[in-house]
């Protein structure tokens, strides 16, 4: 399996404080990477800068050998309130990419249909996204930045503002455009089920100056259901994690933050 | 249901009441009445300028002025505003100017005027477009720089262009604060001409006509001209309001 996105030697700081010295990651192709460390120590800055929304001082970032400008990527975003064109409606925000990179109204709207029989939506995609619930919501974000068919999906803590019922569709229906698309996934987690729960590989971060901890294997077979947080192998991976970062928390602080 | 009867009613007390304490004071005779008609007497007064059409000269004058200055300060602020608020350094270099002239009562710049544009109409809807025009451009910039930035940060991972992310996104999210100030903006516009209506040697106008019935005692004349003056704004800021909740159907939801 080759490299898919390969960070190399990638340094950040803040206010002369480094976050990331040196930091190299290979994430394989079509593999769904999620991304899980204590508190403050970038996960989000990590895939941000991945993604371009955030400089890096110096470094490289390269997906298949090309630069990110050359490559489609989505993102979704934590908060999908203020992620979503609230003067557009569902269809037309999950249409704007595909509308932007030049296609004509016929395309646009296959592709539309698409995603919403992938998605098995039934509410009304006419309707502005204040008027959707937030469930309805996240699952049109992810729709929106899907559109595009990108190589990288990354997704900021997609589940976190969201109820458990919703938690499950959306991680059935990643877990379903992984295996039919294809598409490289990386998700920043704050909870350590929802990041085992999708994984092929589980990135375990260390507190800044971030390091990789340990990058764990998930091979469960798939689709998980609910029930598959109660398996054995589940329940392994887990704990092997969970030891993992309480190491890490324990470890003695070197800059003196 | 005789409750939510009684909800649709309350708006109406405060006239009410108004028209109650104004008539008591005209007859129980607090106020003289050559200093304040009784309400009635206004009201019939003001359905007669209107029967007879003898106020629509001054109104439609008013009406006129206080369009162009408003139409001539969007057309400059909004832009200009949007400008200077994707502009951060810009806005910051000039925003003490800005909220210095925002905050001078343009009235007193009226002389000014009056030394630059003579006793024309130019000169009322000038001062009357550079008090709107402050208000806009402080406004649409503000609308601009407190964009959603994960809104713009979407576009940006969607890969759209520089140009399109300014029309489609920012354009967009500074709409709600853009309306705001064009609200203000006629309202303050509307201010300024009835002043200049007042002061700079006018031919009509409500504010010529609230000053002139002044000057020969034509009470009735003055508060029935008031009352309509005030009615004005109101609609203005009312044909705003119903505009902008059809137009920014999102404003306060997103």
């Amino acid at each position: 399996m080759r490299a898919h996105v390969s960070i190399q030697h990638l340094c950040k700081s803040f206010g002369g404080v480094p976050l990331y010295e040196g930091f190299n990651l290979e994430i394989k192709k079509g593999k769904i990477v999620s991304v899980f460390g204590p508190n403050g120590c970038g996960k989000s800055t990590l895939i941000n800068m991945i993604a371009g929304l955030q400089n890096i001082d110096s470094g490289q970032v390269l997906f298949d050998g090309k630069t990110l400008e050359q490559t489609k990527i989505g993102y979704v975003f934590q908060n999908y309130r203020d992620a979503l064109f609230p003067w557009m409606t569902a269809r037309e925000n999950i249409a704007y990419p595909l509308k932007r990179m030049g296609m004509n109204t016929l395309q646009v709207s296959k592709r539309v249909e698409e995603l919403v029989e992938l998605f098995e939506i039934k509410f009304n995609l006419n309707q502005f996204p204040y008027e959707l619930s937030g469930g309805q919501q996240q699952t049109t974000s992810i729709m929106r930045a899907l559109a595009c068919e990108p190589e990288v999906l990354f997704l900021d803590e997609p589940f976190s503002a969201l109820d458990f019922e919703m938690t499950l569709f959306i991680r059935e229906k990643l877990q379903e455009t992984n295996l039919k698309t294809g598409v490289t996934m990386v998700i920043v987690s704050h909870d350590l089920e929802d990041a085992v729960f999708l994984a092929d590989q589980i990135l375990l971060l260390t507190r800044r100056p971030t390091q990789i901890a340990a990058l764990l294997e998930f091979n469960m077979a798939r689709p998980r259901l609910a029930g598959s947080v109660s398996d054995p192998e589940f329940i392994k991976i887990k704990s092997e994690a969970l030891e993992i970062f309480q190491r890490e928390m324990h470890r003695p602080v070197l800059n003196g933050i | 249901m005789i409750s939510r009867f009684f909800k649709k009613l309350l708006p109406l007390i405060g006239p009410v009441f108004l028209y109650l304490i104004w008539s008591t004071a005209v007859s129980a005779k607090w106020v003289s009445a050559t200093l304040l008609p009784a309400p009635s007497t206004t009201i019939a007064y003001m359905c007669h300028v209107f029967a007879t059409g003898s106020i629509f000269p001054d109104l439609w004058a008013t009406v006129l002025r206080t369009f162009y200055a408003f139409v001539g300060a969007s057309l400059v602020g909004v832009p200009l505003g949007v400008l200077l608020g994707s502009s951060p350094p810009i806005y910051k270099s000039l925003e003490f100017l800005i909220d210095f002239f925002r905050s001078t009562p343009s009235s007193a710049l009226i002389p000014l005027f009056m030394l630059i544009f003579g006793i024309t109409d130019i000169n009322k809807i000038a001062i009357a477009s550079f008090a709107a025009v402050l208000v806009i451009i402080f406004n649409s910039a503000y609308g601009v720089m407190n964009a959603k930035k994960t809104r713009v940060m979407a576009a940006k991972t969607m890969g759209v262009s520089r140009f399109h992310i300014f029309k489609d996104v920012l354009l967009m999210e500074s709409l709600p604060q853009t309306f705001i100030g064009l609200r203000t903006g006629i309202s303050l516009a509307l201010v300024i001409v009835i002043v200049a209506e007042m002061f700079i040697g006018s031919e009509n106008g409500l504010g010529h006509r609230i000053i002139d019935a002044q000057q020969v005692f034509n009470i009735k004349d003055m508060y029935s001209s008031i009352l309509v003056t005030g009615a004005l704004g109101y609609f203005l800021n009312l044909i705003f309001m119903v505009v902008e909740r059809r137009l920014i159907h999102w404003g306060g939801k997103a």
